[in-house]
């Protein structure tokens, strides 16, 4: 159906362009042949190019009525906030500037299309006017540089002030692990060379290092709220990147070293449900999933939202999957989840019966 | 010394004018050493032939991502045992952004732009009879023919051809058992990929010293047209940067075949653990961006000349800030060659190497904006004669500026955290470098066609159709792309129904399909056009555009030597349009522009600036 679809649509913009070749023909007279622009032939695309400024701001406008609340929601990290205000600040920079610079070209277009005698002005220099548009990119760029190179070092600043929780993010293809210092909040040694699947030491642990006994590893991120995570992250195999959009984190995990971001999530997975905007999101999304099961697909199940862990590196087959769910909590709920977890040295032991 | 060199080169010239070979089929149209076949060469095998690959290619992923999962008789036909009944595959799709990546980038915006039109018109524009080594110039060309086998022979490999991305980031890469493509795929694009290398140094070579000894008389460095200055340039950044990826592609060799560990360490896939220990793939995305980067102006730097030469002929006006120009074209160069680092600033290097990046990077808007404004200014009080180049010109500055203001948000460094390879990058550099650029070749075809093609112009009403399609689809395709980036989709998702968040971006990827597929088909028509006006086409004058260089001085009909006679003496700069003397009339009465040839009349200025 869909390719019948497709073939009909392919056939008809074929007669349309057949048709607005004609019409193009048709607008010139018989007697003149050229290839060269006529006067009318500069009418017609200097009107187009008026039109096409037109078509450029109705779909930037069409977009962010119709596609604007598909954007991230407000952010669910401590440094989230300043970076999501640089990118407004920076948007609204380049709206500005977007809007004027096609005003001109396009208007400039459609106000001086040639005509038949008419003469151009000969301008070749102006050094007044260069230097005004030299001067002014030099004096935003020198502000976004220094606002972006600000809030950037104080987001890549990994410390160990406020007692950050420390985390290990694990890759491998195509899915991903976390590992927790447990009671004394120390990751133990590992290295890849340390993997021993028979006994299920699947991320390579030092069985000998003492700090490595009471890690624990899940296959579900979850992380108390309000306080400061340092994440160390780590790949098996191949080039991976945790992404965690919600968080405006990212970073790539690179085989033979340990990476590094931080951050605190500042709202709870249940707080972040009652936003309105994520609201909104869940009710548009479900009644796109309903759909979709009701038209005879697969089934999807109604989605609640969890902030996610994506893999956003190419790292094969199945990259497009490779995710883990990330839950923020209350202290208290994080500990009670903690309790109910197997230590590394529990794990150990129960592999070797 | 110069001075030897140059009256040496004089006779040399002299000579090829004047005796003629006695061709036969095979010197004249394969075994070419005339940069004017070359230059066809290029534009049908580069252009043409895998323009129409690598364009095919992504409509074939648009439609996965729009209908994903869904079963199409294309998907049947052309992916076959990659696409079991009409159902994509993902390797296969990850296969297909590999290639279709590196097809645009290289073979067609590389090789497909700068070796069609530096090889035409570096000659013609500057004065010369052919290039500084015509047998180097065909060597090259036969070098990227080889290369271009090569990389469509790996389509056909059992397990599939290269499937790590056009950056091939190793260790995915690497090892074989990391994915399908790493094997006999990957062996022959990197093959393929030192062969193009060595013909891109040729190529670049030739252009350079021919730039550099071969001008006539008059023509010195500051009265070459903007295109020449914009080959010269983008072959100086591609010398410079070129042999950079080839030691990266040589040690990725290494590291695949004879078990070196140059960018691997610590390993463990499929149940074992691997030998490599000490190297690092952070060390690969330096070598690989180090050329990556100035790459984006390898393709762009073409485009823009071109668009200068264009928009200046038809706007019957002098292009605005020729020295402005020049130097944005020199500032771009140079700076092109520090900001790599801003592909890489989450890749795990130092954040403060970030930092210097950032700097460098959002200083490279600088020379960008200045070039933006001056081709505005061109056009004002202009007499814009809109001929299809003349829109494609147009239309190039309108998306320069579209996608290179996102550059803004990506190149600092905080705020590509958050949209770090996800479709907000994929949008932006389409627009900034894909669309531009190939907006800039077409310009070019649309220009230079009567001299490809001994005065026969290609149809201007298909010319126009071609246009207007293409120039709503690109907007249609990439403005709405922005947004499924800033929802957070990654790239390189073969689809994104794994992640319910995502679900209601799917109209959005239908959307974005629909466009692309009529952008496609508009293509055809070029290429229709293009077929038809090779044999066909109307015989224009000996100057349609009444331009001011060299080139329409040459005789149309092609010769061994491009001037049957002497060849031009320069006399003024290449932008002398409506010029006028005090008394508002133009320096040749009845003509509003003066050739390079044509000396200074009496008691005119030379007004070059």
């Amino acid at each position: 159906m869909t390719t019948f679809l497709i073939l009909a649509v392919l056939v008809l913009v074929a007669i349309a362009i057949w048709q607005m070749t004609k019409i193009f023909e048709l607008s010139q007279l018989k007697t003149d042949k050229t290839e060269v622009a006529t006067d009318k032939d500069n009418k017609y695309n200097g009107y187009m190019l008026f039109a096409f400024l037109i078509f450029i701001y109705a779909i930037t406008i069409f977009s962010f009525a119709k596609y604007g609340k598909f954007l991230l929601p407000e952010a669910a990290s401590a440094h989230g906030a300043e970076v999501d205000y640089l990118m407004l600040v920076s948007m609204i920079i380049i709206f500005i500037v977007q809007t004027l610079t096609q005003a001109l070209l396009y208007y400039f277009g459609y106000k001086y299309r040639g005509e038949k005698g008419k003469k151009a002005l000969f301008y070749a220099d102006n050094d007044r006017l260069e230097f005004i548009w030299t001067i002014i990119p030099v004096i935003v760029l020198a502000g976004l540089i220094l606002w972006g190179l600000y809030t950037w070092t104080n987001i890549m600043d990994v410390n160990d002030d406020d007692d950050p929780l420390i985390v290990e993010l694990y890759a491998q293809q195509f899915n991903w692990k976390a590992r927790y210092g447990g009671s004394d909040n120390v990751l133990g040694g590992a290295n890849v060379r340390m993997i021993d699947i028979d006994r299920a030491n699947v991320m390579g642990l030092d069985e000998a290092d003492s700090y490595a006994s009471d890690d624990v590893i899940v296959n579900e991120l979850h992380l108390p709220v309000g306080r400061k995570v340092n994440f160390k992250m780590r790949s098996q195999d191949v080039l991976h990147s945790a992404y965690m959009p919600h968080f405006r984190a990212q970073m790539n995990c690179v085989p033979g070293m340990t990476t590094e971001f931080s951050f605190t999530p500042i709202y709870t997975t249940e707080e972040m449900r009652q936003k309105p905007d994520v609201v909104d999101k869940v009710k548009r999304t479900n009644i796109i999933r309903a759909e979709k099961s009701a038209s005879g697909g697969e089934i999807l199940d109604p989605w609640e939202f969890d902030y996610i862990l994506l893999c956003n590196k190419i790292c094969g087959t199945s990259h497009y999957n490779m995710q883990m769910k990330i839950i923020v909590e209350t202290e208290e709920e994080y500990n009670e989840w903690m309790k109910g977890q197997q230590t590394f040295q529990e794990t150990m032991a129960m592999s070797a019966e | 010394m110069s001075a030897v060199t140059a009256h040496v080169d004089e006779h040399a010239q002299d000579d090829h004018g004047h005796h003629h070979h006695k061709e036969t089929f095979v010197t004249k149209y394969i075994f070419s050493q005339d940069h004017k076949m070359i230059a066809k060469q290029y534009l049908i095998l580069g252009v043409l032939v895998m323009g129409f690959i690598g364009i095919a290619m992504s409509l074939l992923m648009r439609m996965q991502l729009a209908w994903p999962g869904e079963s199409f008789l294309v998907f049947d036909t052309f992916l076959g045992k990659w696409a079991p009944d009409g159902i994509m595959d993902a390797d296969v799709y990850l296969a297909l952004v590999t290639m279709h990546g590196t097809i645009m980038v290289f073979f067609v915006l590389t090789a497909g732009l700068s070796g069609t039109f530096s090889n035409l018109l570096i000659p013609l524009q500057i004065g010369a009879r052919d290039m500084a080594s015509g047998f180097l110039n065909m060597v090259s060309f036969w070098l990227f023919f080889v290369a271009t086998i090569i990389m469509i022979s790996s389509l056909f490999v059992e397990a599939g051809p290269a499937a790590a991305g056009w950056t091939i980031y190793p260790p995915l890469s690497a090892l074989p058992m990391a994915q399908p493509g790493s094997g006999l795929g990957m062996t022959l694009w990197l093959s393929s990929m030192a062969i193009f290398i060595a013909s891109s140094l040729l190529g670049s070579l030739n252009y350079i010293v021919t730039v550099i000894n071969l001008r006539t008389k008059g023509m010195s460095m500051t009265r070459l047209p903007l295109t020449i200055w914009a080959f010269f340039v983008t072959a100086i950044i591609g010398v410079i940067s070129f042999p950079v990826l080839l030691s990266a592609a040589l040690m990725l060799i290494m590291d695949r075949s004879f078990g070196t560990s140059f960018f691997l360490s610590d390993i463990f896939i499929q149940g074992e653990v691997l030998h490599y220990q000490g190297g690092s793939p952070v060390l690969y995305e330096h070598l690989f961006w180090f050329l990556g980067h100035p790459e984006v102006y390898i393709v762009l730097l073409p485009a823009l000349g071109i668009t200068s030469e264009v928009m200046s002929t038809n706007a019957r006006k002098p292009i605005f800030g020729y020295r402005a120009m020049v130097a944005s074209i020199l500032a771009i160069a140079f700076l092109s060659t520090i900001v790599w680092g801003h592909h890489m600033f989450i890749s795990g290097m130092n954040p403060f190497l970030g930092s210097v990046f950032t700097f460098t990077t959002l200083l490279i808007a600088i020379p960008s904006a200045v070039k933006a404004f001056n081709y505005i200014t061109t056009l004002w009080k202009g007499n814009l004669q809109l001929n299809p180049a003349m829109l494609f010109s147009i239309g190039l500055v309108s998306t320069f500026i579209t996608g290179g203001l996102t550059g803004i948000i990506l190149g600092d460094s905080t705020l590509d955290i958050n949209v770090h390879d996800t479709y907000f990058v994929v949008a932006h550099f389409h627009l900034v470098m894909g669309i531009s650029a190939l907006y800039g070749l077409f310009a070019g075809v649309y220009h230079w066609f009567p001299i490809m093609f001994e005065g026969r112009m290609l149809n201007k009403n298909l010319g126009y159709v071609h246009f207007w399609v293409t120039a709503i689809c690109a907007y249609g395709v990439f403005f709405p792309m922005h947004f499924v980036g800033m929802a957070g989709v990654p790239r390189r998702y073969y689809q994104n129904t794994a992640f319910p968040m995502f679900d209601e971006l799917t109209d959005v990827q239908v959307l974005m399909t629909v466009f692309a597929i009529i952008a496609g088909a508009a293509q055809l028509v070029f290429v229709a056009n293009f077929i038809y006006s090779m044999f066909y086409g109307k015989k224009g004058s000996q100057n349609p555009w009444k331009s001011n260089t060299l080139e329409w001085t040459a005789s149309q009909k092609h010769i061994h030597g491009n001037w049957p006679g002497a060849i031009p003496e320069v006399h003024r700069w290449a932008y002398d349009y409506s010029k006028v003397d005090e008394n508002g009339e133009y320096i040749i009465p009845g003509q509003d522009f003066v050739p390079q040839n044509i000396p200074l009349q009496t008691d005119e200025e030379e007004l070059n600036h």
